[in-house]
Parts: C-alpha cells; sequence; structure tokens
C-alpha cells in the first residue's frame, strides 16, 4: 500500500510558494457556506480558527479547557524560532530548516520542514502585528537569543512566557472573530468521537462537560490541533487534562497514526518527590546557558550534601562526553546522559533519580546579581517548589516526558488518509521527525493554523462542492452518538474498587520503565504483555462516581485514560519494531561503543503509520519513505 | 459618502455620550472623586478659616461677617456645596448597590487581604460624618439647640456684629459637643485617609512609583486636618483659649 | 501532615451549596495544595463518595485554571497560583477553608469550579489588535522602545484567572481588563483601536455586572502574575478622555 504526501514537485526552496501558486482557491462567496470544526484551542487550533474565520469561513472551535486561552502552549517558556537573522549572524531559511531536519535525527519530511523555516519569518511579523510584547533591545528592535543548542541567535522571546504570550495573540485573535461571528466557542466541551461519512471526515461528538450532553456537530472538513500525548506516561510536563483522546478517536476511526514511539524527555525538570505527584514542572533549559551539569564520581558520594564533594570527585559528563556543546547538548542527549548515570548508580536526591545543575562557577564568574537576574524567576519557583534555594546549593533535576514527535500521519496539505481531516501543531507528526529543537513547537503550531492550512485547506474544499451536507440526524452521526453514550454509561456503572487516578499512575510507572529514556525489546515486550492486561482490569475494576450530566472530572479522566490504555500499547508496539536508535527513540540494543544513538537508514528511514484492524487485533504497519533530495543523511555529532 | 460613513463620524448626541459616560463605573467613580476634591477644599478652606479664632474675636468676628456680607453669593456657594455633598453621596450610594450585587454570595471566611481599615469603613465614616455635619450645622449655624445665640453681638470697627468668637467659646466649653466633634473629624481623617488618596488612583493621575508618595502625603494631610480641627476644641477645652469673654 | 478541610459542596448552578469537613491526611509536605486535594478526593472515592470537583490544568501556574479561595484569600497565602501554593505553607493541623471563587459574574458550575466566560467576553468587546493573517509589515519595521515593550509585557502577564474579581470586596474586574488596555495600548501597533478597545471593554464589563473599583488593591495583592494597580489608573484615565472624545465627536466608538 503507498502512502502518497502529495509533495510538490520541483525544488525544494521552490515547493511551496509554486503551491501557493497554484493551489485552488474558494471564493469568498463560497467561504461562508463551508463549516470547519476545529478542535483545541492552543497555538495551532486558535491560530486556525482566527485566521479561518477572518477569512470567511464558519468555524466552530472545540476545548475542554474553561476558556480557549488556557491551552497548554499556554505554557511554553523558551521561544520561538524564526529565520530572520536580525543578529547577522549567518542565519537563513535553509539553516533553520537543516538545523531542524538534522535536530530531528533526519526523520522528517523535507517538504514540510522546508516549509516550515520559510513562514517562520511571518509568524514573527504576524505576532508582533498583533501585539506580542517580545523581547527587545535598547535601540526598539526585536531580541534575539541562541536557545536550545542552537549555533545562531534565531529565538525570540517574551520573557519566560513566550508560549503564553503568542497563545493570547492568537486567542485574541480568536475572541474577535467570535465577536466577529465567523467563529463559534464551545468551551469546557470534549470530542469524544469522529464521525465519518462515506469515508470523510465530516464531524464529531462532543461531550458538554457542564450539563454532560453528549451530541453531534457536523461540518465540511474537520481539524485536529489537539497537542500531544505525553500523558501517557502518567508524569509529564503536560497539563493535567492533555490526552491523546482526539487522535486516538481519529486512529480507530482509520487515519494513520504515525511514529507514535517519537516521545521527547526534556532534560531540565525538577525531580519527582513522591509517589502522589500530579505533575513534572519543567525549568527552562535556558539555565544550562549558564548552569553546569554534574553527578559525583563515586556512588558513595551521593548522599553527602554537594558542597562537601570535591572538585575532583564531581563528573561533568555531559562537558566531559560532548566537549563542543558541553552543557548545552540536545534534549535528547543530554536525557540520556542524566539516565545512565544515575542507572550507574550515581544520581542525586530522593531515589538517585537526579543530577545537579550548579550555578556555582556562573554566581564566580558573573556575581548573584547577574544569575539573579537571569534566571530569578526560575530559582524562585525551584524554591516555591522544593523550598531549596538554587543560590545556595546546586538544582536538582532530572527529564522528564515534555512533547511528543508522533502523531497523526498527515500529507502536505496538512491532511490525513480520511479525507477532511486536518491535523495541526503537536497533534500531527510532520515537522519535528524522532527529536525536537527547542523554541520550534511554537513555530510549528503557529506555521500550521495561521500560514499553512489557510492556504491548504481549499484542496480539500474544492472537492466538496455540490456534495450533500452532512446532517446531524443522518445514520453515521447517530450511530457515533449512541456508540458514545453507550461507552460512557460503560464506564459509569463498573463500580468497580480502583480509581481512574491509580491506574493511570500504573499506566505510566509501565510506560516509564519499559519504554522511556531507553527502550529493549525486553522491555518492550513486557509492557505490550502488561498494557492489555491492566486494561482488561480497567474495564472491569475501576470506580468512576458520580452521574454523566454534571460537571463529572472522575468520568473525563475515565474516558481518557481508557484511551491511553490503549494508545500506550500501540507506541510500545512502535517502539519495538522501530529497530534502531534515532532521536527521542533510544533502543538500547542499537547504540554505538561509546553509548550514542544508532541509526539504521538502510532499514527505518521511514514514516511509520499503524492503520486500526480493529478491536484486539494487531495493527498494520505501513511505511512512508523519507526521501532526502537535498539533505545529505549524516550522523548526529555534537561531540 | 455614503450614509452610514456619514452617521458613523456623527456619533451619537452628545447627551447621551455624557449620560452612558457618568454612568458608567469609572464615570460614577470619577464624580465622587472629583466632588470629594471640592469637598478636601472646602473643609481645608473652613479650617483655615476656623483659625482665626486664635488671633482674638476681632480677626474671626470680622471674618464672620465678610461671609455673611457676600449675601445672595454666599448662597450659592452653600447650594453648591449642598449639590457636592448630594452627588457625592448619590453616586457613592450608586456604586454600593453595585458592588453588593457584584458579589450575591459572601465568602464564608473573609480575610481584608491587602485593602485597609480606611477603606474598608469608607460608608461608614462617611455617613457618620455627614451626621456629624448635619449637628455641626444646626449647632453653629441654624443655632437649633442654643437659639440666644442669635444675641450674642459685639462691637467691631464701630459696628454691632455677631460675635461668633464667644459663640464658639461656648459651643466648645461642652465637654460633650467638643468630644463628639473631635470624634467625628477624627472619622473624617480616617474617611480621607483613603479617599484623598484614591482620587488619585480614579483620576488615573498614579503610577507605579507615585501611587504610595500621593497615599503618604493624602493621609498626611488628612491626618493634619484632624489636628488643625481639633485643636480649637481642645485649646477651649484644656487651655482655656477665651476663657475671659465668657465670664 | 494532617489538616482538616472544609470544602464548598455544591451539585450544580442552581442548587444551594454546604461546607463539607474531610480529614487530610499523612500529606508529605512536599505536596501541593492541588494534590493535597487529589489525595483527598482519592480516598473520598474509596470511600464511594464522590471527588470534590476543581479547576486545574497546567499545575504549574501559567494557564490560569485554578480557582480556590483559600481561608479567604483567593489562590491562598503568598503570591502564585494555587497550583503553585505548597502544603509546607501551613501548620500541621491546621483547618482550611476552601471556597470557590465568589463572584456573581462566574457563576458556580459545581463545587468548587465556576463559570469565567465573562472575562472571555470582555475580550470579545475589544481586547485584541486587528491584524489580518499575512498583512503584517516586517517585524521589526516599527521599532518600540524597550521600556514601553518592557511594560506592555508587564500587562500581558496576566493570565486571566479572574482572582482580581474574587479578592475584590466589590466584585471589580479592573484588573484585568486594565491589564489588556495597557498591554494593546502601550504598543504602537495597538494605538488605532485604543479608544475602541478601552470603551468597548469597559463597557462590556459593566454590562456583565462585576463591581466598581474602589481601589482597595486587594487584586494586586493576589495577582499571581504580579500586575500593578497602576494600570488601573491608567484605564481610568484613558477610558474618560475616549467617552469626553466621543461625546464631542472627535471619536467614534
Amino acid at each position: 500500500m503507498s502512502i502518497d504526501a502529495k509533495i510538490p514537485a520541483g525544488p525544494l526552496d521552490k515547493k511551496w510558494s509554486s503551491y501557493k501558486n497554484t493551489a485552488k482557491i474558494i471564493s469568498p462567496a463560497n467561504k461562508r457556506k463551508f463549516k470547519i470544526i476545529i478542535v483545541g484551542s492552543g497555538l495551532a487550533g486558535a491560530s486556525a480558527a482566527a485566521t479561518l474565520g477572518e477569512q470567511g469561513f464558519n468555524v466552530e472551535c472545540f476545548c475542554y479547557q474553561d476558556s480557549p486561552r488556557r491551552a497548554h502552549s499556554i505554557a511554553a517558556q523558551g521561544g520561538i524560532n524564526a529565520a530572520k537573522n536580525y543578529q547577522n549572524d549567518g542565519d537563513s531559511t535553509f539553516r533553520l530548516f537543516y538545523d531542524t531536519i538534522k535536530g530531528g535525527d533526519f526523520r522528517a519530511r523535507e517538504a514540510n520542514v522546508y516549509r516550515l523555516a520559510e513562514v517562520s519569518a511571518n509568524i514573527i511579523d504576524q505576532c508582533v502585528a498583533q501585539g506580542v510584547p517580545f523581547a527587545r533591545e535598547y535601540g526598539g528592535l526585536l531580541a534575539n537569543r541562541s536557545f536550545g543548542g542552537a549555533q545562531v541567535s534565531r529565538t525570540f522571546y517574551a520573557r519566560g512566557q513566550t508560549g503564553q504570550q503568542l497563545l493570547i495573540g492568537a486567542y485574541q485573535g480568536l475572541e474577535a472573530q467570535v465577536a466577529a461571528g465567523t467563529v463559534k466557542m464551545y468551551s469546557r466541551t470534549e470530542m469524544l468521537d469522529l464521525v465519518l461519512v462515506d469515508g470523510h471526515a465530516k464531524g464529531i461528538i462532543v461531550r458538554d462537560m457542564v450539563t454532560g450532553e453528549i451530541r453531534a456537530h457536523a461540518a465540511d472538513t474537520v481539524l485536529l490541533c489537539t497537542g500531544g500525548y505525553g500523558n501517557v506516561f502518567y508524569l509529564s510536563t503536560n497539563a493535567k487534562g492533555c490526552n491523546v483522546t482526539a487522535t486516538y478517536r481519529a486512529y480507530k476511526k482509520g487515519a494513520y497514526f504515525a511514529n507514535p514511539c517519537y516521545t521527547q524527555i526534556h532534560p531540565t525538570c525538577i525531580p519527582v518527590s513522591g509517589d502522589y505527584q500530579s505533575k513534572l514542572t519543567l525549568m527552562s533549559e535556558s539555565l544550562r546557558n549558564d548552569g553546569r551539569v554534574w553527578v559525583p564520581k563515586r556512588k558513595e558520594d551521593c548522599g553527602k550534601a554537594p558542597s562537601e564533594i570535591p572538585e575532583d570527585a564531581r563528573d561533568y559528563y555531559l562537558e566531559r562526553k560532548y566537549p563542543s556543546y558541553g552543557n548545552l547538548a540536545p534534549r535528547d542527549i543530554s536525557s540520556r546522559s542524566a539516565k545512565e548515570v544515575c542507572d550507574e548508580g550515581r544520581g542525586v536526591g530522593p531515589g538517585g533519580l537526579g543530577v545537579y545543575l550548579d550555578f556555582g562557577d556562573a554566581i564566580k564568574r558573573l556575581g548573584q546579581k547577574v544569575v539573579a537576574e537571569r534566571y530569578g524567576n526560575l530559582f524562585e519557583m525551584y524554591e516555591n517548589i522544593t523550598g531549596e534555594s538554587a543560590y545556595e546549593r546546586p538544582m536538582r533535576i532530572f527529564p522528564a516526558v515534555h512533547y511528543t514527535m508522533g502523531g497523526l500521519w498527515v500529507d502536505y496539505n496538512l491532511m490525513s488518509n480520511i479525507p477532511g481531516l486536518h491535523v495541526l501543531g503537536e497533534a500531527n507528526f510532520s515537522d519535528h521527525g524522532a527529536n525536537r529543537l527547542g523554541a520550534s513547537a511554537l513555530m510549528q503550531g503557529l506555521a500550521d493554523g495561521y500560514f499553512v492550512i489557510p492556504y491548504t485547506i481549499g484542496d480539500y474544499l474544492n472537492t466538496q462542492f455540490g456534495k450533500a451536507k452532512p446532517d446531524v440526524n443522518s445514520a453515521p452521526f447517530q450511530d457515533a452518538l449512541a456508540a458514545v453514550k453507550a461507552r460512557t454509561s460503560q464506564l459509569l456503572s463498573i463500580k468497580g474498587s480502583r480509581t481512574v487516578d491509580s491506574f493511570h499512575r500504573e499506566l505510566g510507572h509501565i510506560m516509564w520503565d519499559n519504554c522511556g529514556m531507553a527502550r529493549t525489546k525486553e522491555s518492550l515486550t513486557e509492557a505490550l504483555d502488561k498494557i492489555p492486561k491492566l486494561r482488561e482490569e480497567f474495564w472491569k475494576n475501576v470506580n468512576v462516581l458520580g452521574k454523566g450530566e454534571t460537571l463529572n472530572q472522575s468520568l473525563e479522566k475515565a474516558g481518557r485514560v481508557a484511551d491511553f490504555l490503549e494508545f500506550g500499547e500501540l507506541l510500545c508496539r512502535d517502539a519495538l519494531q522501530r529497530n534502531e536508535s534515532c532521536g527521542g527513540h533510544f533502543r538500547s540494543e542499537y547504540q554505538t561503543p561509546d553509548g550514542e544513538a544508532l541509526r539504521d537508514d538502510e532499514h527505518y528511514a521511514h514514516v511509520a503509520c499503524w492503520k486500526f484492524e480493529g478491536e484486539n487485533a494487531t495493527p498494520t504497519r505501513l511505511e512512508e519513505p523519507l526521501s532526502y533530495e537535498t539533505v545529505k543523511l549524516a550522523t548526529r555529532s555534537y561531540k | 459618502m455614503s450614509a452610514s460613513s456619514a452617521t458613523s463620524t456623527a456619533g451619537i448626541p452628545i447627551h447621551e455620550a455624557l449620560c452612558r459616560w457618568v454612568f458608567s463605573s469609572i464615570g460614577k467613580k470619577t464624580i465622587v472623586a472629583v466632588t470629594g476634591i471640592l469637598l478636601v477644599l472646602f473643609v481645608t478652606g473652613h479650617m483655615l478659616g476656623n483659625f482665626t479664632i486664635y488671633f482674638g474675636p476681632d480677626l474671626i468676628n470680622s471674618y464672620a461677617k465678610h461671609l455673611r456680607d457676600l449675601g445672595p453669593f454666599l448662597w450659592v456657594i452653600r447650594l453648591g456645596l449642598l449639590a457636592v455633598v448630594f452627588l457625592h453621596i448619590f453616586f457613592t450610594m450608586l456604586l454600593w448597590k453595585e458592588n453588593a450585587t457584584a458579589r450575591p454570595q459572601k465568602y464564608a471566611v473573609g480575610d481584608p487581604i491587602k485593602t485597609t481599615v480606611f477603606a474598608r469603613t469608607m460608608r461608614l465614616t462617611g455617613l457618620i460624618v455627614l451626621a456629624f455635619v448635619i449637628f455641626h450645622l444646626g449647632h453653629f449655624t441654624l443655632l437649633i439647640f442654643n437659639p440666644s445665640w442669635a444675641h450674642l453681638d459685639t462691637e467691631l470697627h464701630g459696628e454691632t456684629v455677631h460675635d461668633v468668637y464667644r459663640m464658639v467659646v461656648l459651643g466648645f466649653s461642652n465637654p460633650v459637643v467638643s468630644a463628639f466633634y473631635i470624634i467625628s473629624l477624627g472619622l473624617l481623617a480616617f474617611h480621607l485617609s483613603h479617599g484623598i488618596g484614591s482620587l488619585f488612583q480614579t483620576l488615573g493621575l498614579t503610577t507605579r512609583k507615585m501611587r504610595p508618595v500621593y497615599e503618604a502625603v493624602a493621609r498626611v494631610y488628612a491626618w493634619a486636618l484632624f489636628v488643625g480641627y481639633s485643636s480649637i476644641p481642645i485649646s477651649i477645652l484644656i487651655f482655656g483659649l477665651g476663657k475671659n469673654t465668657i465670664k | 501532615m494532617n489538616f482538616t478541610l472544609r470544602v464548598w459542596r455544591q451539585d450544580g448552578p442552581t442548587t444551594s451549596g454546604r461546607f463539607e469537613e474531610y480529614p487530610a491526611k499523612n500529606i508529605p509536605d512536599e505536596a501541593s495544595f492541588l494534590e493535597m486535594l487529589d489525595i483527598v478526593n482519592e480516598e473520598l472515592e474509596k470511600a464511594g463518595k464522590e471527588s470534590v470537583q476543581f479547576d486545574h490544568d497546567c499545575r504549574e501556574g501559567i494557564c490560569g485554571m485554578c480557582s480556590l479561595t483559600i481561608n479567604g484569600v483567593p489562590h491562598g497565602p503568598g503570591r502564585g497560583t494555587t497550583c503553585q501554593l505548597y502544603m509546607r505553607k501551613f501548620q500541621d493541623g491546621d483547618v482550611i477553608t476552601i471556597e470557590p471563587f465568589r463572584v456573581g459574574a462566574f457563576p458556580i458550575i459545581r463545587d468548587l469550579a465556576v463559570n469565567r466566560t465573562a472575562l472571555d467576553k470582555v475580550i470579545q468587546a475589544g481586547g485584541f489588535i486587528t491584524a489580518r493573517t499575512g498583512s503584517a509589515p516586517d517585524a521589526n519595521s516599527v521599532p518600540i522602545p524597550k521600556v514601553i515593550a518592557d511594560e506592555s509585557m508587564d500587562a500581558a502577564a496576566c493570565i486571566g484567572c479572574g482572582a482580581c474579581a474574587a479578592a475584590c470586596p466589590n466584585s471589580s474586574a479592573m484588573l484585568f481588563v486594565s491589564a489588556k488596555a495597557a498591554h494593546l495600548g502601550l504598543l504602537p501597533q495597538g494605538k488605532p483601536e485604543n479608544e475602541r478597545r478601552t470603551v468597548r471593554m469597559v463597557r462590556t464589563m459593566d454590562e456583565i455586572g462585576f463591581g466598581n473599583c474602589s481601589n482597595y488593591y486587594a487584586c494586586e495583592a493576589v495577582c499571581p502574575a504580579g500586575i500593578s494597580a497602576s494600570f488601573i489608573a491608567r484605564l481610568n484615565r484613558q477610558y474618560t478622555s475616549a467617552a469626553a472624545r466621543e461625546a464631542v465627536g472627535a471619536t467614534t466608538i
């Protein structure tokens, strides 16, 4: 079965412009006639809703939070990349493209990534025009910083709240369209299923989380902008509500799930301190610009206070292993190195799951005042959470699940293999390959929403002229509605003895232990054995109290965890089948003698697409070959 | 030019626009603030006038005579003041009513958070001060309690004038009256401790840096008024100011 | 640590509520306030009681979803959101009263969860800069003095949680509205729509039924984003000037 990514012909740097020149356009009078459903209101969803609404489409936007402004894009701290070359340091569209492809360990699609780099500059223009207060220099021009291991300064930022400011910009655009009447916003509304009519995505089934009403919405096309699935690990830096349900339900309706095993573990998070813990807090990666990462050389020193461990008994392992990048080595590499030293028993803090991020030298070199100016708010946050002052003793950090590169498969138009189903932002798989670079998630979300989908959506909608409008009273909608209602009542009727959270936590342990920073055939096989058993227990023994007709957070969680319990298996299956190490997917069997990821370009330079084959049936793995016309595959080295 | 753009540049009629502003939250507050300024100016002027008592009977009596000689103009001032007081109270009450409905259910556990006792007691202190003002007018202006004070006359530059000096000394020789006066002025100082500083904020004159300065100055000013006003009954009652004139 | 919780329970928007008392036992002092509630909820569910419904999402202090009033203070003691409050701030054995944000414009949905779409309505009224996607000039074409950009950012830091209105004795949302007016109004890009934005947001705020500002400053004391009430002064000034200009026909709103 061949998978057609519909990549335009022509040289890499001309593909997008020639696509736009020949893209099918829908006239203003016809735009009004098309209804578009957008699920999710993060950077991708809000920017798409704002732009499509402004163009005159009839948009319905859904989010599970109480306001679209709360989507988890808001939590991104560091910044957003753009190939503006304002710093005159040699940046260019091609360089941003190449860095992204290389950072993704050569597992992303060239054409998509090039387009991303191309529109990155427009994003900054757009955001400034809508009032995003980016950091500026005294001369009044925009400031940039180097971020996440890039060798040029191309990251635009708004203090440590870049994601918040970009999201608020998009949210305001969205609300302006709500006021204009082109967008209808449904907050506290969760998508529970996708509806297909004659094989095309034509609507969704949602639950109103306040009244409990389960109802159908029909449209000409559906955009899923529902983010990633990091919460399959229970503990992650994602918001508590982030879930896989929308994309997983689409998968079960036939959409391919691509590369689910590509999960990014962020190296600088506050370590876990106990079983009660509900989430992991990210500390901005920028800390690594001045902090030095170390652990004791000898296991015996781990219990000692850090100040009692002399300089020569410390192992600055990132500086030792990667002399040129040092503490700024990319996320996947830093995380894995932390895991290695902890596996050797040299971790610090509770359970030996932590490494030091030491600002002692920086304070000596720059003075406490400068360090406080740069990182004061982060130090404060660290102290608030841990009760320790990072000015006095090194921070303890540990990697945590942060971002998921995998997602629903999409073609160049951001449309999945289901006609009419578009997927944007973190929810799709397209641009980051096996590993995402810092400050690129915001770029992708906004690129997809502001600058890609408004052009590419016409390709599908143009095929829909004259087609009958979907009707929520028709059989496909009513069937899907009945199925969702049945599932909801089933969850409420099990009345077992375990809470939803306890299942989620257990699933998280299985995933983290067996499919976390390092994976082996054995660990994955074990997970694939344990997850179905846990799922079976869930459906027999979960206890969801309350009614379906009110706000019921246990019920919401139960539905999401039920999907995670299926999806976790798919993730492990993908990890097991990818017999190589690349980016965020590290199989211990496949490493170089000095412990680096060993790719297998001959067999795995492709996108793995999983096709649902029915309940309890093994899904089929399809491949979209990745052909590199411009870049040469190289070993990713940061030494 | 199309009809629609013609109407859009004309906007809404001026009286309607003013009405919308006056009855907006910020409009109402602004009226309270502006009337507040006028009242503070009056209270300040009144106090400076009162200070003439320290320079002997002639000065205060001549000051009082000059005021009376204003004739109809005095009534304009009086009615103006009355209107200012009315607006100040009317809009405060309107705000109060709206604020009460904005939180239909109160917190079971209250915490003042950062609100000052001065701010929280504005309505109470304001109403007590109002009661005092009514008493005070009855006491020294309408002479309801001591009608005989209308006949306290004295000689000033060959003219017979009302002896305000003796009236004040007589009035404040009553410890109960003096105590009520001092307490009421204390409450006025309470009221102004929030009120004066607050009006800068309402009129949009504060910045992050200047707000604490305005507030401190306002508080000092409020209590300076208190000291200034209270000095008179205290001087009379305790230090025997003007005792010889009422024997 | 052990605590006694007095929690507001309310079955729905139209029913009346009540306080219920629950023990919170063996709470680690590193737990956050919401994690403490998670533990209590799990115990409740194990005992067959429905869990306490409360809003939360990012749990890192930025999304603005969490909204508890703890012992009379929105977001509880200290600066920051409820999710960034840690149990070590409390004493062992404390009785902790947890109420929803009590603002008429934020009707209770259930237990501690309230509906804050009123804040979205204020934004819809004008809290945006109209900038059609794709029409923007180069980002560096208009230099913005750093001090202006920084002040705008100070205002833009608002997380839209509504604690300002919840803390205000009058349930006034002026801090929220003024922060948005300042964030956009300070920037050159926001100037063309400034008067319209200011007046429309204030009118909408009034229509929704938020109270009036009495300069109590409880709002800025609880604001997790540290928004200064000096933005309220700015809004007062700008609103009055815009309304006056509208009255004399110098501008239209």
